[in-house]
């Protein structure tokens, strides 16, 4: 049924338009009904969009070549669960995911941003509308996900290593990171529309974002695993651009995230804080703009394809609006209050923001640079990753150390005396673990060795945290030590959930430095029967095998595997041969050490006819807490996230309506 | 197929129309059709009061546990004790009822 999928975006869009300029005026003029009316067209252009998204993955799933895009996107052989990822496998399709994503936050956002209040809400409308009103635009004139044609007998199938588990989760978990973005750049503008400096925004949408950086965070980190496993070249980031999209706005709402609380907590920042979230909304439109546009593989799919334009454009207008509203509000947003110390709570705040904004405009530069080199000069440059892991290390270390000091000084002002009271503990979890590392061998990397030392800071810092904190909340009347510490996370959700999400940053440090500075790495060509080492591990090469699958053809090197003396059991390498696609894709074998988080990474990166195999191995210390510090940042989000009954109480009595003699 | 998804495609239409136009269907001669707005100097002193008193809750509690010395808190403690007296103050001033209010309420009492 193209036709229905046609007329619900079609649908989609004018009910975008209406609450745009609908908005618009019922804002300007004050008028509620209108307003409502407008808030209404939001949640009916979700509605409409969900059509049109059911008329698709039905025509996914019914494998109904007639409609181009299944054709182009899936092959009758391809397993269910494939095609119906193949939704956001394609341009049309993940253009309509925006949508639907975008109408449906937008709608629940306003309908559950009451404390925004009804006048920041009614300029919010047509913010959001104005968006919903070009990604709608361009999947009903550009890019229609519901062309139709002869049915061919087979389509086109799905590039092999998108056939993977992690892709049914990972792009949509960017989607709504990305999307979810435009909640709190939405409900900014509203207020400064609104001409209002208060923090209600921010109150309305705290929530939004930390919910939007969440799913961006848990997204990229899918998508490494994905990398890790599916693309087969030893590593889990390689610093690509499409990678570098969705760091970049992820970078810059956590530095939104950390100098918002200086808003809040000071009344200081706003005019930064508007230009933090109009930058990750905006590093979002470009994160969608390079995974979609082409512009990446070359500069030439820029200028003829037909959607590079218009995102261009679109990006252009979005900033220009945003700095169009922050330049002519300057005089709303200026702070009555001043940074009182260099050595305070709010000032390593500042600095985080310093440096996570920097490392976001380097990537940044990274990822423009090739495409202007070309664009202007003709000159094909590419930006490797020595440049990303310079600024990494850079900017990565001062953050990572920061991350330390921050929870160990006050706010307003901190005195010697009580930093070294404070550091006291910290600093000596970390000259141990340094003193530790050393004895055991790590100074083969000072770099790895500084990392670690300071992820040992890091954490004597956050367990000094929750340590006294206990005891405090333990010395007001706690009955238990468990009582105290669930009071303690209870009463201050955001400060703990964050630390939580420190020690997921501290994991996610300790397995990449350890896999990638203390990594070993062999390549040797075997024949069946030969052995080779790496690290402590001797494979040997036993067999080659070969297999049919439903949809590829499957040749596996059987090696056995043994570390000092004793027998770990054998692993299979290979290739998998798609002939539908007319691809080959390396399926790596990883066995991994749930003790001491180290893996075994073999690839068959050559397999020759008559049996010879040019593997390439890793032994990989400490990488599996790169996964593990995904679960513990789902774990510290959460935390931040959860409703606090308390602080619902007190912003229900400032929203409440005054007396009416202070209203006459 | 055709017609029954154009069809449909049009009742779909006619029901967003009906949702968006609800507002007005509903009330059709509103008594209050403005939008609500909130005073703007008595959010700013509420978001004050609540800033300033989280501020002391902080440092109480940052100072039992440790990372707050005695010689900061007695820095801080006096100054955010002054905003946030300054603050509810303010607040109660404008939620006072005028002075002629006030004389006719007692008048009543009596």
């Amino acid at each position: 049924m193209p036709e229905l999928g046609r007329s619900a975006l079609v649908v989609a869009l004018g009910l975008a338009v209406y609450a745009t300029f609908a908005g618009a005026l019922a804002a300007r003029r004050r008028k509620r009904r209108l307003a409502v009316s407008a808030q209404n067209a939001l949640l009916a252009a979700f509605a409409a969009t969900a059509v049109a998204a059911a008329v698709l993955v039905a025509a996914l799933v019914r494998r109904d070549l007639s409609f181009v895009y299944v054709a182009q996107h899936i092959s009758r052989e391809l397993p269910l669960r494939y095609a119906i990822t193949a939704f956001w496998g394609g341009q049309e399709g993940s253009l309509l995911l925006w949508l639907l994503v975008l109408t449906g936050l937008g709608a629940a956002a306003v309908a559950f941003g009451r404390r925004a209040g009804p006048d920041v809400i009614a300029w919010t409308v047509p913010v959001l509308g104005g968006v919903a009103t070009f990604f709608a635009l361009l999947v009903v004139a550009i890019e229609s996900p519901f062309a139709t044609q002869a049915a061919p007998p087979e389509g086109a199938g799905m590039t092999p290593s998108l056939q993977n588990p992690y892709m049914i989760a990972h792009p949509p978990m960017l989607y709504l990171g990305y999307v979810g973005l435009a909640i709190p750049w939405a409900f900014a503008m509203g207020a400064l529309l609104a001409r209002r400096a208060d923090e209600r925004w921010i109150v309305a949408t705290r929530r939004w974002t930390l919910l939007a950086w969440a799913f961006l965070g848990v997204g990229q980190l899918l998508g490494a695993k994905w990398a890790y496993e599916e693309v087969g070249w030893g590593g889990y980031y390689a610093w690509d651009p499409v990678e570098n999209a969705a760091l970049m706005p992820w970078l810059a709402a956590t530095a939104y995230l950390h100098s918002v609380m200086i808003q809040e907590k000071r009344g200081m920042l706003r005019v930064w804080n508007v230009v933090l979230v109009t930058l990750a909304f905006g590093l979002s439109l470009f994160g969608t703009f390079l995974t979609r546009s082409g512009v990446v593989n070359s500069i030439h799919a820029f200028a003829q394809g037909p959607i590079g334009v218009w995102f261009v454009g679109f990006i252009a207008l979005v900033v220009a609006f945003s700095l169009y509203l922050l330049f002519t509000r300057l005089p709303l947003l200026r702070s009555r209050t001043r940074l009182e110390s260099l050595v305070s709570r709010e000032a390593t705040f500042l600095y985080n923001n310093l440096l996570l904004v920097a490392f976001c405009l380097t990537i940044l530069w990274g990822v423009l640079f090739p495409i202007l080199s070309e664009a202007v000069r003709g000159e094909t440059r590419t930006i490797g990753p020595g440049y990303y892991s310079f600024f990494l290390k850079s900017f990565g270390l001062p953050l990572l150390l920061l991350m330390g000091i921050g929870p160990l000084i006050a706010w307003r002002r901190a005195s010697v005396k009580a930093l070294g009271r404070t550091f006291l503990w910290p600093l000596a979890a970390a000259v141990a673990a340094g003193v530790v590392l050393l004895a055991l061998g790590a100074g083969s990397s000072p770099l790895g060795l500084s990392a670690y030392t300071f992820c040992a800071f890091v954490l004597g810092s956050i367990a000094l945290e929750f340590a006294r904190g206990t005891r405090a909340r333990r010395a007001l009347g706690a009955s238990s030590w468990r009582g105290a510490f669930a009071q303690l996370v209870a009463h201050n959700r955001r400060r703990y959930g964050g630390y939580v999400v420190h020690a997921a940053v501290v994991l996610l440090v300790i397995g990449v430095v350890g896999s990638s500075l203390f990594q070993t790495v062999r390549e040797q060509s075997l024949r069946p029967g030969e052995t080779m080492t790496a690290g402590d591990y001797t494979l040997v090469y036993r067999k080659l095998e070969r297999r049919q699958a439903a949809n590829a053809e499957q040749e596996r090197a059987v090696l056995g595997v043994s570390r000092g003396g004793r027998d770990l059991g054998t692993i299979r390498s290979g290739k998998n041969l798609y002939p539908v696609e007319q691809q080959a894709s390396n399926e790596v074998a990883i066995r991994s050490d749930p003790l001491t988080g180290e893996d075994l990474f073999v690839i068959a990166d050559q397999i020759d006819t008559d049996g010879t195999v040019y593997f390439k191995v890793f032994v990989k210390p400490l990488v599996n807490l790169v996964w593990v510090a995904g679960l513990v940042f789902v774990l510290g989000a959460l935390v931040a996230m959860w409703p606090d009954p308390r602080e619902a109480r007190r912003l229900a009595t400032r929203a409440a309506r005054p007396p009416a003699h202070a209203r006459a | 197929m055709s017609t029954l998804a154009l069809l449909l495609g049009a009742g779909l239409a006619v029901l967003c129309v009906l949702w968006v136009a609800s507002p007005f269907v509903r009330e059709p001669d509103a008594a209050d059709d403005t939008l609500a707005a909130p005073e703007e100097r008595r959010l700013a002193l509420l978001e004050e009061r609540d800033r300033v008193l989280a501020a002391l809750k902080q440092l109480e509690f940052d100072h039992r546990t440790g990372t707050v010395s005695d010689d900061d808190y007695r820095a801080t403690v006096g100054a955010l004790r002054r905003q946030a007296a300054d603050a509810i103050r303010a607040l109660d001033a404008l939620d006072a009822p005028p002075a002629e209010t006030r004389r006719q309420e007692a008048v009543n009492v009596r």
